[in-house]
């Protein structure tokens, strides 16, 4: 097997793989059609493919590339409002480098920056709160992005700016929150989901329990997964394990950096500055309910919403994209129509070819040593080829 | 963005107000500020934190993981491709260390 020594622990992994092939056996309906397991998180997904887990599973298990990069599911309207943004003269745009290549229906930031906007990346929300410091006679708006990951930062820079009155800073915010993405995702007509990993670092700011439904109501088990690719085979025998024995239950794997509960003052800082949205838009899975967040009316002086005018337009997807196919698992990547020619890495049309937690960037990158449910004697062939 | 990276807590960073909970972490020998207002409480004060590993996204420390952790999580972000883009990152950032 390709990449066994750069697991940590080969011996373990082999182990593992294993007693995955032998619970799988048990498990009469894999048989018929091969178990889905989607991962939810775009770094397990990079992970997934930077190491090859698949080429330690049976034919029986596949993984389903969850939505989980905040990049890849930006958009096009959104990235225009970006630009519109950041094309105003008083503005100082600034944002994280990963967007900076996203295509909006005319350009990206970084096309826009070539073309004189003031686009400047940052590290942190709490650089561009810095940087509205040091140029108080220019307006620095931040480009808020990401799940529960990012959120609490953001809010903590709001609530910075608020304490120091800070006028010139604002947030476009365009963060996302997991849960109601997992609904909707559940409440899917043709949803053939077998179980769940779930995200490490979202996690750690909403804990454990925040879970607790998807066992409970929609009877599907979740194994919260470290990065490792030990962690991920791990916790797929976890999943694999419980519906062996017909259990659906939240497990933690990453219990060494997720609680239970979360972290409570992340959670209290979301909550004084954020509000649920009635709907958001998604790249490639349109608009659902309740899965994005705004700034409060409290503190509306730092929402770059209400302070611009934004064009707010739906722009639809390029024709010849798939990116919500294949983000909702009904395609591979290497399936979508244009995969490797008119869209790569260098020049992304869709957006899961911009990031590298994106499914097909990932796959782009080392797919071709690890195609999704490739069995070890496939994979070892296939090595013959190398890359 | 997601993966965040680990960084060890060597001072924290005197004289600013009771909001900005900042420390000086060092991640991969690049010193930079980092706000710690996420994993201090009663029990774990801002004085508490100094030698402590953590977590960092996006200039927030998020949570504390011990040194093997560390160590294993920093030789996992050298291998996906992910250590020296968050490094430069950190360096590049438009307003620079405002330390």
């Amino acid at each position: 097997m390709k990449y066994v020594d750069e697991f940590r622990d080969p011996g373990k992994a082999l182990a593992l793989s294993r007693e995955i092939h032998a619970l799988t056996a048990t498990i009469a309906r894999a048989k018929r059609q091969p178990l889905q397991i989607m991962e939810v998180c775009g770094g397990h997904t990079h992970s997934i493919f930077r190491y090859g887990v698949t080429q330690f599973l049976p034919d029986e298990i596949e993984f389903v590339h969850g939505p989980g990069c905040p990049v890849c599911v930006l958009p096009m309207g959104r990235v225009d409002d970006c630009v519109a943004l950041a094309e105003r003269p008083e503005v100082i745009f600034t944002t994280f480098g990963d967007a900076m290549r996203v295509p909006g229906s005319k350009k990206s930031l970084l096309k826009a920056k070539a073309d004189g906007a003031d686009v400047r990346m940052v590290y942190s929300p709490l650089d561009a709160l810095a940087l509205a410091r040091q140029n108080p006679e220019r307006e620095v708006i931040f480009f808020g992005l990401g799940f529960e990951t990012t959120m609490p930062s953001t809010a903590m820079t709001v609530l910075q700016a608020d304490a120091q009155n800070v006028s010139n800073f604002s947030l476009f915010c365009n963060h996302i929150t997991i849960i109601p993405t997992i609904k909707a995702i559940l409440d899917e007509p043709d949803l053939r989901l077998d179980g769940f990993l779930g995200p490490g670092h979202v996690s750690m700011v909403i804990g454990s329990a925040a879970y607790d439904f998807i066992a409970r109501d929609y009877g599907k088990p979740i194994t919260i997964a470290g990065f490792e690719p030990l962690d991920v085979l791990q916790s797929v025998w976890m999943v694999v394990k419980q519906i062996a024995e017909g259990r659906a239950q939240v497990e933690n794997q990453y219990a060494r950096v997720v609680p239970r509960d979360g972290n409570k003052v992340a959670l209290a800082a979301v909550a004084e500055v954020f509000e649920l949205r009635e709907f958001f838009e998604w790249r490639g899975l349109g608009s659902i309910a309740h899965s994005g967040v705004r700034v409060r009316e409290r503190y509306a002086a730092f929402d770059a919403e209400r302070k611009f005018a934004l064009p707010n337009l739906r722009i639809a997807d390029p024709q010849s994209c798939q990116c919500g196919e294949v983000l909702k698992g009904q395609l591979k990547p290497q399936q979508c129509k244009i995969f490797g020619t008119a869209c790569t890495p260098q020049t992304p049309l869709g957006a899961l070819m911009v990031s590298t937690e994106g499914a097909c960037a990932a796959f782009y990158n080392y797919g071709r040593i690890d195609t999704s449910g490739l069995s070890a004697s496939k994979a070892t062939k296939e090595d013959q080829h190398g890359r | 963005m997601c993966l965040g990276i680990p960084g060890q807590i060597v001072e924290i960073v005197e004289g600013v107000d009771a909001a900005g909970k900042l420390a000086i972490v060092d991640v991969g020998g690049v010193r930079r500020e980092v706000n710690i207002a996420f994993i201090v409480d009663k029990e774990h004060t801002v004085a508490d934190c100094v030698g402590d590993w953590v977590l960092v996204h996006v200039g927030f420390a998020m949570v504390r993981i011990d040194e093997g952790e560390a160590a294993a999580t920093l030789a996992l972000l050298r291998e996906m491709g992910e250590y020296q883009t968050e490094i430069d990152s950190m360096q590049t950032s438009a307003a620079g260390n405002p330390a």
